[in-house]
């Protein structure tokens, strides 16, 4: 861009520089289509919060402050407070506005700003999708990678049929049996891990006993999400490894003297990683959803426990907040394997 | 028809077809066959419903009841003639069991056949037109791809409100966006193939390409798909069960499985209320896979010899 005009660069060097600068702008065109792409499902997911929540329930004023108004004064007062009494146009421009300005409306339950209550559940989500999600495809790529080298044998069908198994279970159920395993105890066996929450009530913020506490706490339920997603990413990552083993640099490979460990792990794994990336990040939204009831079996107080809790009353501020916020956090998390995704592979930025 | 039979050589059109349907069926059932997991999946699967369809036979409805019920309550397996003990209503587990099956299957399938219908004809339309339309359709299946399956269904279950059905419709429009996906793909790849070329080159409609040769290719794997979206569409009943979202008077395995919890069946030691109906659970879903997985493997030679 800033080359100055004088200069005649050799032949070669330009060609290079021309290939650079192509690959880059290339990678820009990606990171470009992918940011709409996101900014695209946001929009949606944005239109579609405030259709579920003021033109399907017909009258949005007794749905969303349902159980609150005795008089009919009241009612009116609801609805000049968020423009219910406006045309819909109008009123979807006052939910954008809100909505960008960070009000999320009030909570019917706890009587503070929705958006308030979202932060503060944030943390604790974050931590357990965050600490599970990472566990599941570690220890799934590696079961994958397993299965896949020695398919047909033993180790394969063993793998296969556990994660399968684990797979079919509802994650809240498998948490609660963990609980009776190992909270509650069985029979002679005591129990070792507290049956939910996140911190034990007299520990002690910012010490080291709190984050070993705290990570106590998150053993069981973080156990309970990795084992039921495992096979999420172990069948993507075994059928893309299968995909890679009748190649022809495998051969290669194996043609140089390279023992079998090594053909495995610096070739064929590291091929065989990359369409895996872009389904890993679509599996991030399960985790989010197995989040959600997990979180209400072990009392932990998170964004899933708080929209549950938000289902009896119905809080429907707080049950706009948290599917706006779970969405919006699934998309970006998308977002983002997808760029990291385009910076590792070059064939897909076409 | 009424053609008479002019000798063994001579078939009508429609009998060819046939013969040759009957010859595709028995090849893809011979190559199912080879899949011991398809097999096994298969069999549990006729179990279950078998069970389903059996269910006024094996267990009287009356045992629903909760007014009629006639043992004691969370009474342990064996005692009283309750193989599998009762509930906290004095009701029988197995009978519940029995009859949660039909709730479970058919919320399963009906959610799965609306998925199916929507994700089929959107994944069609988006892989065969061309244009603006298609690309809207495309990037609008993209946008509901990520969206969170349970944040959206219980906004959707609360503003609809607790019925079977709505939990089937949820269901539902919440799981088109895959096969949709899936389709689509499929479509591209099908559409460029000489036998579709050829039929456009001699005159056929977009109607006639898309209903006699796109569609008819695509539908191994529709239905290969559709047995693997079974098995989400029961998970997903039970998790809007144990969310509270349920039908409250019908007794699916979900139900069974929220009644348990919120009695605390795990922390009294009442374990015949809460693992056998979860067992169900993850026999049925279990089994769907593996039928969907061997299905796959039959429809996509690609896969063979996995």
């Amino acid at each position: 861009m800033t080359e100055p005009a004088g200069s005649e660069p050799a032949p070669a060097a330009a060609a290079v520089r021309a290939a650079v600068t192509g690959r880059r702008r290339s990678y820009g065109r990606y990171v470009a289509g992918k940011v709409a792409g996101a900014a695209g499902s946001l929009a949606f997911v944005l239109v579609l919060g405030f259709f579920l929540f003021r033109v399907l329930p017909g009258d949005p004023a007794r749905t969303l402050g349902r159980g609150r108004f005795k008089t009919q004064d009241q009612l009116e007062e609801f609805r000049a407070q968020y423009g219910l009494d406006q045309p819909l146009p109008q009123q979807f421009l006052t939910y954008l506005k809100n909505t960008f300005s960070g009000d999320l409306g009030e909570s019917l339950r706890y009587r503070t700003p929705v958006s308030d209550l979202i932060l503060d559940r944030l943390w604790p989500t974050l931590l357990l999708v965050g600490t599970a999600t990472l566990l599941a495809t570690l220890i799934g790529v590696y079961l994958g990678v397993i299965s896949a080298w020695n398919r047909g044998k033993a180790t394969d069908k063993i793998t296969t049929g556990t994660t399968l198994t684990l797979y079919s279970m509802p994650e809240w159920w498998l948490g609660l049996l963990l609980i009776a395993a190992f909270a509650v105890g069985m029979g002679p066996l005591p129990g070792i891990f507290p049956t939910g929450g996140l911190h034990s009530v007299d520990a002690e913020p910012g010490t080291i006993g709190y984050v070993g506490d705290t990570a106590l706490h998150l053993v069981l339920p973080v156990l309970t999400l990795v084992l039921v997603y495992l096979a999420d990413f172990s069948l993507i990552m075994r059928s893309s490894l299968l995909d890679e083993i009748g190649e022809d640099y495998l051969v290669t490979a194996r043609a140089k003297g390279l023992r079998d460990v090594e053909v495995r792990r610096r070739h064929a794994t590291r091929n065989a990683l990359l369409p895996t990336t872009t389904l890993i990040a679509l599996s991030i939204g399960f985790v989010v959803s197995g989040a959600i009831t997990v979180e209400t079996v072990f009392s932990i107080p998170g964004l899933g426990l708080l929209a549950t809790e938000a289902l009896t009353i119905p809080d429907y501020w707080v049950l706009q907040g948290t599917f706006l916020v779970t969405s919006a956090g699934v998309i970006l998390a998308n977002l983002l394997a997808n760029l990291v995704y385009g910076l590792l592979d070059p064939r897909v930025r076409s | 028809m009424t053609t008479p039979a002019s000798g063994p050589v001579t078939l009508t059109p429609r009998q060819v077809t046939r013969r040759r349907r009957a010859l595709a069926a028995r090849r893809t059932w011979a190559s199912f066959r080879s899949h011991r997991s398809g097999l096994f999946g298969l069999a549990l699967l006729s179990f279950f419903i078998l069970v389903a369809l059996l269910a006024p036979v094996l267990a009287d409805g009356e045992g629903l009841e909760v007014t009629k019920a006639t043992g004691g309550v969370l009474e342990s397996p064996g005692s009283g003639g309750f193989l599998l003990g009762t509930d906290e209503n004095g009701r029988s587990i197995v009978t519940l069991l029995i009859w949660g099956s039909r709730i479970s299957l058919f919320v399963g399938l009906l959610a799965t056949l609306i998925a199916m219908v929507i994700g089929t004809l959107v994944g069609l339309a988006s892989g065969f037109f061309e244009g603006w339309p298609a690309r809207v359709l495309y990037r609008f299946t993209e946008w509901f791809l990520v969206i969170p399956f349970v944040p959206l269904a219980i906004v959707l279950a609360t503003v609809l409100g607790r019925s079977l059905l709505n939990i089937v419709i949820v269901i539902g429009i919440t799981g088109w966006a895959s096969t949709a996906m899936l389709i689509r793909s499929q479509t591209l790849s099908i559409r460029e193939r000489p036998f579709v070329e050829r039929a456009r080159v001699l005159g056929a409609g977009r109607w006639h390409q898309m209903s006699r040769h796109v569609l008819p290719n695509v539908m191994p794997m529709v239905f290969a798909n559709t047995t693997l979206t079974v098995a989400l569409a029961i998970l997903a009943e039970t998790t809007l069960s144990f969310l509270g979202l349920g039908d409250p008077t019908r007794v699916s395995w979900g139900t069974m499985l929220d009644d348990a919890f919120s009695v605390g069946a795990m922390t009294t030691g009442a374990w015949w209320y809460i693992i056998p109906p979860g067992v169900c659970v993850v026999l049925v879903v279990l089994a769907f896979t593996l039928v969907g997985q061997a299905l796959e493997e039959v429809f996509n030679p690609r896969l063979k010899g996995r």
